[in-house]
């Protein structure tokens, strides 16, 4: 279960159950960390920090994970996340996301 | 009263010699078959050893070790741990201690150690450049910006590898450029530009220290150099290997290294498609293309060459597959565990471990039989590096 995630993070979307939302935390911090960095400090891709987001329109952002950025190594999500599961992810990385409790069982 | 001594108090001398060996005395050992696994989300290492197939010890304090990699000095005693933060902590695996460390970079991604073994060098993404330390006092002897154009910006380095000569060689993912920078006098670097491809995302030197191979994300081909004759400039090899077919996503860049090299060919990964592309070494002809699970990442052959494992981007990152290369031919598809970030060979290639990140464990696999052998537990395990890497060049 989610128990190692703050409360702000399972309470912000109810439609999402706690497992997927682990899941999506395991995802962005490990599997987008490989490029963007377990912090999210940035690597190949560029910084995810709640600072390095602020000016960044929350649409956009939702687009970019779904759609990918041609021209750039973002590949799409879409498929992978749900749109919805996108706009949560974009989100939790506007206030800073949630640590990883590891995989899932 | 002596002869009370020697009758009843004879016992005192062995005792004082036994006590004497049960205190904590460093055992006298070589390291050759040592190495460490990183355990990245706690920025730990393990000190492991492949003889015994055991974990000696765990050191703390690294930094943030997401894309963590590991050179060697050339006694085989330190490995030298570039952190993605930047952090550059030299580590003493007889002692399991942490023999010096700065924080060198904004953000980093790896290193190679001098022909000579005295300088350490880090490629950096952030500030882009390559930075000299001295092997020893990890003290800062050169810094090389990766600077290009006309307005002051870096490029993000990657593909570093050492040249005889005390010389390193790298490419310029923002700038389509691959430099080679000669540090035989590190107050005085001189480094040569080459044009390259687009984005090269990483690279390799084959083991002899001849051919740079850069790998590819923003084109549909590698660009090579040749060391032996640089006048001749950077050629492109296997171009428009995707024939033109819409790449598929890659969800995680590649890794080149000099374990591409097998049989006088490389084998290495395509970038967008599932497939390991093989060419002749120097004749530079395509051999095969062999088809696979999913994106390759690291695609590596057993030190004698008669093999190559494969391993692949997320989602397909619990598979592992095995190439035969002398028919070229799959041989074996396998799922060691969870999220297979990372495998290394023994140095003569009896046994291979395996790192699974979301089983938290470490696998070792006999090469031969394709067999488990034991598991090692290790938190969020992902790089494993052994010291028979300090001998080889590009490495």
């Amino acid at each position: 279960m989610a128990a190692g995630l703050p409360a702000a993070a399972q309470e912000a979307s109810p439609q999402l159950q706690p497992q997927r939302i682990r899941e999506l935390v395991h995802l962005v911090r490990q599997d987008c960390g490989s490029c963007h960095g377990l912090t999210l400090q940035g690597g190949l891709g560029p910084a995810l920090t709640a600072p390095a987001l602020r000016d960044k329109p929350r649409e956009s952002l939702v687009a970019t994970i779904l759609g990918g950025r041609p021209g750039t190594p973002m590949p799409p999500f879409r498929g992978i996340v749900a749109e919805d599961e996108a706009a949560w992810i974009v989100d939790r990385l506007a206030e800073g996301f949630p640590p990883d409790p590891g995989a899932s069982r | 009263m002596l002869h009370l001594i020697v009758k009843y108090m004879w016992w005192i001398v062995p005792v004082l010699l036994l006590s004497a060996c049960a205190t904590p005395q460093p055992t006298l050992r070589g390291t050759g078959d040592l190495g460490v696994v990183i355990e990245r989300a706690t920025g730990q290492v393990q000190v492991i050893e492949t003889s015994g197939r055991k974990s000696l010890a765990q050191v703390s304090g690294l930094g943030d070790l997401s894309h963590a990699s590991v050179v060697f000095s050339r006694d085989g005693r330190y490995a030298y741990v570039f952190g993605r933060d930047g952090g550059l902590t030299k580590v003493d695996l007889l002692t399991a201690t942490i023999a010096g460390r700065v924080v060198q970079a904004g953000n980093s991604i790896g290193g190679a150690v001098s022909q000579d073994g005295r300088l350490v060098v880090a490629q950096n993404y952030e500030p882009g450049g390559i930075k000299a330390f001295d092997a020893a006092t990890l003290e800062l002897v050169a810094d090389v910006p990766a600077d290009y154009g006309t307005e002051g910006k870096r490029s993000k380095v990657v593909g570093l590898a050492d040249l005889p000569g005390n010389r390193f060689i790298y490419s310029l993912f923002d700038a389509n450029e691959i430099r080679v920078t000669d540090l035989s006098d590190p107050k005085n670097p001189k480094t040569e530009r080459y044009p390259a491809g687009k984005q090269p995302y990483d690279a390799l030197v084959t083991p002899d220290g001849r051919y740079y191979i850069a790998g590819l994300f923003g084109e549909d081909g590698l660009s090579m150099l040749d060391l032996w004759q640089p006048a001749q400039g950077v050629r492109a090899i296997l171009p428009g290997y995707g024939r033109g077919e819409q790449a598929l996503p890659v969800y995680k860049m590649p890794h080149l290294r000099g374990w591409a090299v097998a049989a006088g060919r490389a084998y290495l990964p395509a970038i967008g498609r599932h497939e390991v592309l093989v060419v002749e070494l120097g004749s530079w002809k395509e051999v095969a293309r062999i088809p696979v699970k999913s994106q390759p990442v690291f695609v590596m052959a057993r030190p004698d060459g008669r093999e190559v494992w494969v391993n692949f981007a997320f989602p397909d990152n619990g598979w592992m597959q095995v190439i035969d290369t002398f028919t070229n031919r799959l041989v074996d598809t396998f799922q060691p565990g969870r999220a297979i970030l990372h495998l290394e060979f023994t140095p003569k290639g009896e046994a291979v471990w395996i790192s699974a990140r979301d089983d938290n464990k470490v696998a070792i696999y006999d090469t031969a039989t394709r067999r488990k052998l034991a598991e090692l537990p290790a938190a969020s395990p992902s790089g494993i590096f052994f010291t028979s890497r300090a001998f080889r060049t590009g490495f």
